[in-house]
């Protein structure tokens, strides 16, 4: 039995079906890496998945906790979809992290709040993690004074922080400068080799490659392509994946 | 052109010191309980519980919708009238008031909690943190921040507006000015001190917090 099982994944927003019966498997320690152009429901996939959009139709599972929805209602009670959600943490497009609050505080508040951690045990986990991280020197800076790399970097810290199974990156390096978006990817990589489960959206064709163990590609709210990376890109099967790909031939060729 | 100034008739301090005091109370507490009141009602108002959100648009549309001295007068004398309950002068004097802040800050609370960026919300839900966590710590901070210029504005015009007590006999800074003008027949004098006390009250205040502010957005921009 696969440790992430995803089946019949479906979501409605109104009329518009963004996600059409996805269904995934992803084994313990995993990296799958997500691509598809804009719109096509990888980020939504990453959203339903946390739960921070509800799934119209779904039966999702990690390890031993589960979640179905049905009609855009969760079945069952709070506490299963609390419990399965608590499985996995998310790192955003745009950071989001706290501004009133330190990076070393950003990172310590929810293991001190919701893991029920003592404070001081919280405030030197965070510190561990950020020193991970290679931040240790920015833990009393406030988000603004960091730049979007390290900013990123301490959003990844406050995801482990929670001491997820699984890490879902949602376009992590897509609001960054060129030149940032190499220290982060490297953490990425790291977090990958170090056996970490995750699921990964992005369109760093480069990362999805070389550190990705699964490469899917969406279109229209479907899973239309899925296999080994260095396949799947040598080889695309859908005319839709070999044009998407054709705008990345720069990108792969060196 | 020969009107003789005589400021003699504003020289007595116990008269203005009581005055003071008295202004400063009602100025300070029925700001800060009408701040506190509007924090809750707020709350209410951005909440998902429907009739809660439309009593408390009753009571914002009633309150910030009529004026603040009807508001006292009706509160002092037509309240124990209509409902039979006797509250102490004082009380009733500084209920219209109170409300009066409660309602304006009301609005103000829920902008401010509105006016703070969705993604917050996700970030915090996606570490597990509840509806009331995510409030606490992550929402209302930045709301208390972004929030301070409406809400000193606001307390100004309630610190003036503490003047309006007068018709119901506290004898705030208004009330002795105006008795002091019917005494001595000097409502130049008289009103243009008191105006100066009122000035030298609140903008110290209000200086303050903006110092206060522009401390903690230089960490914020």
């Amino acid at each position: 039995m696969s440790f992430i099982e995803i089946e019949n994944l479906t979501k409605d927003f109104g009329e518009f079906r963004a996600l059409n019966g996805v269904s995934f498997q992803l084994e313990e320690g995993k990296t799958a890496a997500i691509i598809g152009s804009s719109g096509c429901g990888k980020s939504t996939f990453l959203r339903c998945l946390n739960m921070l959009e509800t799934p119209t139709e779904a039966r999702l599972r990690i390890g031993d906790k589960e979640v179905r929805f049905s009609n855009g209602q969760t079945l069952g009670k709070e506490r299963e979809a609390f419990g399965f959600r608590r499985e996995m943490a998310m790192v955003f497009q745009s950071f989001d992290l706290f501004p009133h609050m330190t990076a070393l505080q950003n990172v310590a508040l929810a293991p001190n709040k919701v893991r029920k951690l003592p404070r001081k045990q919280a405030e030197q986990q965070a510190l561990q993690l950020l020193d991970r991280m290679g931040l240790r020197a920015k833990a009393g800076s406030y988000p603004t004074q960091l730049s979007g790399g390290q900013q990123q970097r301490v959003a990844i810290a406050r995801a482990l922080a929670m001491e997820p199974k699984v890490l879902l990156f949602d376009e992590a390096t897509s609001a960054l400068d060129p030149e940032l978006v190499g220290e982060v990817l490297d953490v990425m990589k790291v977090l990958a080799q170090d056996g970490r489960t995750m699921i990964v959206v992005t369109h760093e064709l480069h990362f999805a490659r070389d550190v990705a163990d699964v490469l899917i590609y969406f279109d229209k709210g479907q899973i239309a392509e899925i296999g080994p990376p260095a396949e799947l890109l040598a080889n695309p099967k859908t005319d839709r994946l070999k044009s998407f790909l054709t705008r990345y031939n720069h990108v792969l060729a060196n | 052109m020969g009107y003789e100034y005589d400021w003699s008739v504003v020289l007595e301090p116990s008269l203005w010191l009581d005055a003071i005091y008295i202004t400063l109370v009602y100025g300070l507490g029925t700001t800060f309980v009408g701040l506190v009141l509007g924090l809750v009602l707020g709350l209410i108002l951005i909440s998902s519980f429907a009739p809660g959100r439309w009593l408390v648009q009753l009571f914002i549309g009633v309150f910030r919708c009529t004026p603040a001295l009807i508001q006292i007068v009706w509160f002092y004398y037509a309240f124990p009238i209509v409902l039979g309950v006797n509250l102490p002068a004082w009380l009733a004097a500084g209920c219209g008031l109170t409300f009066y802040m409660a309602a304006f800050s009301a609005e103000i609370f829920r902008g401010g909690v509105q006016s703070i960026d969705a993604r917050q919300w996700s970030a915090c839900r996606s570490l597990c943190m509840s509806y009331w966590q995510t409030m606490r710590y992550v929402i209302l901070p930045q709301t208390f921040r972004r929030m301070t210029p409406a809400i000193v504005n606001q307390a100004i015009i309630q610190f003036k507006n503490t003047s309006l007590l007068s018709v119901v006999a506290v004898h705030d800074l208004m009330y002795t000015a105006n008795t002091l003008t019917a005494q001595t027949y000097r409502p130049l004098e008289v009103l243009t001190f008191a105006a100066v006390i009122y000035m030298l009250m609140i903008w110290p205040l209000a200086s303050l917090t903006n110092r206060y502010e522009r401390r903690t957005n230089e960490r914020l921009l």
